[in-house]
């Protein structure tokens, strides 16, 4: 039973490591970047929703209504000012300077919240669950969690196939030239695509600060988290991000089963069983 | 400055792909209506100056002026809401989206005029039956049929076709060229790239001959021999 509790409480938590990866696998998808700060704009949006909560004794699922638009508006205009200009033939430009944003995030952080970790309250969120089989509860949070990363996904797999600016990603990723002559301007799509991503995001940090102790310096391992989840997955298939959290988490619980030092070896090791066996993942993007 | 029937303008334009300059001063004008055809050997400059109109190629000195506006510096995405659309040499249709979603696409600038998915569909009749398909499951004329509908579906006063005939079973070629007349009736003006000279006076009232990144003749079809016209195309 505790084996099969691993599993049911793994597949949960890869819930939230497939919100890490879809904003990734987005980006990755539409503009061909890599993000290398993406983990620490988790951690950054976990401090957001805490500062909020602190100052207006919100819920923190009701701090979402301030955070996801401030970190969209952060993402648009990071993308605006800063990462369209790195865009090009070559690709060590965003990775350098997405590293660099990464440092100067984990000091900000430092220098403004210090080094004490914090935590978000939510209250009797945390503490209910019920019983799924005997010997198996479901948290929950964990359950929350869980159903809203399908819904994250879903939506974003609807706005990617069935409106006008998943369409605009898809030419855009497709071919940038001849995407301009639609009247297109790729640097607006990039942006929107940042802001979007940063969402998700928003989501994931205040999430992430609910279920755990949070610090400046998380952001690093969160990014390799959601990495592992993109690759596992699939590179450039939405659902393939939830599959690829779904199996991390799974690798990660039943690792910790065995010795709870495994646990975070048990999903590189996956991770690493995938890459040498599938490269291109579970579910790779159907060629078209 | 009265609004001539002069609509494009296009004087002393020198192109640059980086160090390498593709243009040499071209000049050229385009009234309302006219169907010119560019001809010119591999490398002649015909694509490059297609992507200059159309805002591809932003490295250029010289003058652009699209109806009494100078148009030089602007970027593609500006150039196509002002009436210019470019069918590109090899079709580049976005592979990832269905045919139906190309020409919306395409009618995203949303320019009035006569051309909307239904008229695409009048034109292009096979299309309608393809139109949940992936752009790429197409064969190379039906591919060549969306291209073309997506350039019509911005309702542009200015269509680029670029090398039509590339890559496709003469039969085929026939029958797109045998449209042309239908899109440019309702006043459309044209600029025709093609490598097949005949077919390219044969559809043109008009045609300039580029080398080398300069315009070698140009005048009316009747107005040369045919050795003049080989002349300035091969360069001899
Ligand atoms: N993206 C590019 N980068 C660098 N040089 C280029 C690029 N595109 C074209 N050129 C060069 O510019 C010159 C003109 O090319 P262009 O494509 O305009 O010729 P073209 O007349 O259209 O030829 P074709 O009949 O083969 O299509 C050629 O020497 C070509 O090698
Ligand atoms: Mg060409």
């Amino acid at each position: 039973m505790d084996w099969l509790n691993a599993i049911v409480q793994g597949i949960l938590v890869g819930g939230l490591y497939a919100m890490f990866a879809a904003g990734l696998s987005l980006i990755f998808g539409v503009m061909r970047l890599v993000n290398i700060a993406h983990g620490d704009l988790i951690i950054l949006a976990s401090y957001l929703a805490w500062a909020i909560v602190h100052a207006t004794g919100l819920h923190p699922l009701a701090s979402l209504i301030i955070v996801v638009p401030l970190m969209a508006g952060f993402g648009y205009a990071l993308q605006r000012g800063i990462l369209n200009r790195t865009l090009g033939k070559d690709i060590l430009p965003p990775l350098l300077v997405t590293f660099g944003l990464s440092v100067i995030l984990q000091n900000g952080l430092l220098e403004y919240f210090t080094a004490d970790s914090r935590k978000l309250d939510a209250g009797f969120l945390e503490t209910s669950s019920f019983p799924l089989l005997p010997g198996i509860n479901i948290g929950v949070l964990p359950l929350l969690m869980f159903v809203s990363a399908v819904a994250i996904i879903a939506g974003l797999q609807f706005l990617f196939y069935r409106t006008s600016l998943g369409r605009a990603f898809r030419a855009t990723s497709d071919d940038t030239e001849i995407a301009q002559l639609m009247g297109l301007d790729n640097k607006k799509v990039y942006a929107w695509a940042m802001a979007l991503c940063l969402a998700v995001v928003a989501i994931a940090g205040v999430f992430l600060a609910i279920r755990s102790n949070f610090d400046p310096f998380m952001g690093p391992g969160r990014l390799i988290f959601g990495f592992e989840a993109v690759i596992i997955g699939g590179l450039g298939n939405l659902w393939g991000t939830l599959v690829g959290g779904v199996i991390l988490g799974v690798a990660q619980g039943l690792g910790a089963q065995v010795d709870p030092g495994y646990q975070l070896l048990a999903g590189h090791v996956t991770f690493l069983l995938v890459l040498a066996f599938r490269p291109t993942g579970l579910y790779p993007r159907v060629s078209g | 400055m009265p609004l001539s029937d002069e609509w494009l303008k296009i004087e002393n334009l020198q192109s640059y792909y980086g160090d390498f300059q593709a243009l040499h001063g071209v000049s050229l004008t385009l009234k309302k209506g006219d169907v010119i055809s560019l001809i010119g050997s591999n490398g002649a400059g015909k694509s490059t100056l297609l992507k200059s109109i159309c805002g591809l190629v932003s490295q250029k000195t010289g003058s652009i002026t699209w109806k009494g506006e100078d148009i030089l510096k602007f970027p593609a995405s500006e150039i196509v809401k002002r009436g210019i659309a470019l069918v590109p040499e090899g079709r580049r249709l976005f592979p990832s989206l269905s045919v139906e979603e190309n020409l919306v696409l395409g009618g995203q600038v949303a320019r009035p005029g006569p051309w909307s998915l239904s008229s695409v569909y009048g034109l292009f009749p096979i299309l309608s039956e393809k139109k949940t398909a992936p752009s790429t499951s197409l064969s190379g004329g039906q591919q060549q049929m969306v291209a073309i509908g997506r350039a019509l579906m911005s309702n542009p006063d200015l269509i680029l076709l670029d090398e039509l005939s590339l890559g496709l079973a003469p039969i085929v070629i026939k029958d797109i060229y045998e449209l042309l007349p239908r899109i440019t009736a309702s006043g459309m003006s044209a600029i025709l790239v093609e490598q097949d000279v005949t077919r390219a006076l044969g559809a043109a009232s008009h045609f300039i001959c580029m080398q080398e990144g300069r315009v070698s003749l140009e005048g009316t079809p009747m107005g040369f021999t045919r050795d003049q016209i080989s002349a300035a195309y091969f360069g001899t």
